[in-house]
């Protein structure tokens, strides 16, 4: 689904930031990505998300090696990654409601086609009587479970999320990581960026640990 | 709650037919043919109406679309004065007799006037008499003139017939092999000034036409900019999400569609209300001295029918101009986010 050989990256004419990548996001698979701070697990997620092109290396997605896509096509490639941001970036002047369907909007969907799984999915992540509210009212956990609920929508075929439980607390954290858990054994991969070593201690899957641009594959 | 409902499958779960579904098809994806709908329930749109629309920016295209159609305007008018000048000169030619020693300037004055009502598209000749060429000359020579003590030519007014064109060349010749010391001015050489001087003014005017049209679409494009740097946070947030850059580029143009429809539109009319106000200026004081010359200069100052037709067209121009502007702006911006690439860490 994703793959990187040998993927190196660097900013500029600085060191490298990540070095000899190798690895794979398989199908139907659920990993977390730990280490650090500064071990470049934002920069690998953009990576994944070809928000960002490496240094040197392959780079595969879907099947088709990223260099290759056409910009026609990244779109569509994109459709099926669902991203949860660590500073959330919903947009303020919609409603939690509007912005949780904006993946389905932007694909040409009708409000009678979605209303209710938005619905629903909003107030399973507690957010039912926050729907018609501005994000600027939101704390920081409500602002995490609206922007889990935008990734999660549309259910993509692989999820990365960088740090998702950073702002909200432990029971809240273990019923996200269930939401991720119940979305990975419905078909859909899932990469989660943290530093929360009991949420990781919650679920044995496959471990990726980044240390000083390295990484070392557990799992 | 939140557990026993996760055993049912949560939140998205309510369509569980479509979990289970491989990843969205062609088929299940709108062809990138059909431009989504993008309705939101609340009205508000995607991108905020107040953070792309200055009033500075809605100024400035009043203020262009006000020229431009001023413009339109004063060349349409150019045009149709100039077009009445060389009309009106068109209608008359002028021949001249100098006297000669021998011939006696009363018969050649008839032996003109038959000899050139024989061709065709004469309307009529009228000679200006004595009395009259005296009155002609009085502010050069002085009163009391007696014309019979000097050499002073005769002159014939020579009326062609509307929509007549006739063959001056021949008649000029047949005044010279026929009448001594006549000949045959067509005013060509004011006609060929005239022209030159009307096609140089609407030359002009096109030309400023142009550059207002030209500053417009880099105002816009400035302005589009800066909207997406201002709002680029929601474009990103699209682009992650996965709107293509059509979709984006949209949001933007109709916004600027709307503000340039607006100007233009704004500034069409109050153009017009300059020329509307001008004209009735001109028809209430058409006695006075200042009239009279801004009439001899403009005619009647009326923008006809296609002046109207040409600001209107200008007022689509700008609206069209500004909205496909913005468009292939964001598209390159957005185009340039999609470009797989290497960046700056954020």
């Amino acid at each position: 689904m994703i793959k990187f050989e040998n993927v190196g990256l660097r900013y500029g004419v600085g060191p490298e930031v990540l070095s000899d990548l190798t690895f794979d996001i398989a199908p139907k698979s659920f990993q977390f990505l730990t280490g650090p701070s500064g071990a470049g697990k934002t920069s690998l997620l953009r990576l994944m998300l070809l928000a960002l092109k490496p240094t040197r290396g392959l780079v595969k997605v879907f099947g088709k090696e990223a260099s290759q896509i056409r910009r026609s096509q990244m779109p569509a490639i994109r459709r099926k990654v669902g991203v949860v941001f660590q500073d959330f970036r919903l947009l303020d002047h919609l409603t939690t409601y509007e912005n949780v369907a904006l993946p389905l909007l932007v694909r040409g969907k009708e409000e009678a086609q979605y209303r209710s799984d938005v619905t629903e999915l909003l107030k399973w992540v507690g957010l039912g009587d926050r729907m018609h509210v501005l994000p600027p009212v939101l704390s920081g956990g409500e602002k995490q479970r609206a922007a889990i609920a935008r990734a999660l929508i549309d259910q993509p075929a692989v999820l990365l999320a960088d740090e998702p439980t950073g702002n909200v607390d432990p029971p809240l954290a273990r019923r996200l990581l269930r939401l991720f858990i119940e979305l990975h054994r419905s078909g859909t991969s899932v990469v989660i960026a943290t530093h929360d070593l009991v949420l990781m201690d919650q679920f044995d899957a496959r471990r990726l640990v980044l240390n000083e641009g390295r990484l070392q594959i557990y799992g | 709650m939140a557990d026993r409902k996760l055993k049912t499958r949560p939140g998205i779960a309510s369509n569980k037919a479509k979990v289970r579904k491989p990843p969205p098809s062609a088929a299940t994806v709108p062809s990138s043919d059909t431009p989504p709908r993008y309705n939101l329930s609340s009205g508000r749109n995607i991108i905020p109406r107040e953070t792309i629309i200055g009033q500075a920016l809605s100024t400035v295209i009043i203020i262009m679309a006000f020229l431009a159609c001023l413009t339109v305007g004063a060349v349409s008018i150019i045009n149709q004065t100039a077009s009445a000048w060389q009309s009106d000169i068109s209608r008359e030619v002028t021949i001249q007799i100098r006297p000669f020693d021998d011939v006696e300037m009363d018969n050649a004055v008839r032996q003109a006037s038959r000899l050139v009502l024989t061709f065709d598209g004469i309307a009529k000749i009228t000679a200006l008499d004595a009395a009259g060429s005296a009155r002609l000359l009085e502010p050069w020579l002085g009163s009391g003139l007696d014309l019979d003590e000097l050499p002073v030519p005769r002159l014939l007014t020579v009326s062609t017939r509307p929509g007549a064109n006739p063959d001056f060349a021949a008649i000029r010749s047949a005044l010279e092999e026929n009448v001594p010391g006549a000949s045959l001015d067509d005013h060509r050489v004011w006609t060929d000034r005239l022209n030159a001087m009307a096609w140089t003014m609407v030359a002009i005017g096109l030309g400023v036409l142009g550059l207002v049209l030209v500053a417009t679409v880099l105002t816009v494009i400035f302005a589009t900019r800066g909207a997406m740097v201002g709002n680029r946070s929601i474009v990103e947030v699209l682009h992650f999400v996965g709107a293509d850059g059509r979709f984006i580029a949209r949001e933007f143009e109709r916004h600027f569609l709307v503000l340039a429809l607006r100007g233009s539109l704004i500034g069409g009319v109050a153009s017009t209300l300059v020329f509307v106000i001008l004209g009735l200026w001109a028809q209430f004081n058409q006695a006075t001295p200042e009239a009279d010359q801004l009439s001899a200069l403009f005619g009647n100052f009326v923008v006809n029918w296609m002046g109207y037709a040409g600001i209107a067209a200008v007022v689509i121009t700008i609206a069209i101009l500004a909205a496909g502007t913005s468009r292939l702006t964001v598209m390159k911006q957005v185009g340039d986010l999609e470009r797989y690439r290497r960046r700056t860490p954020e």
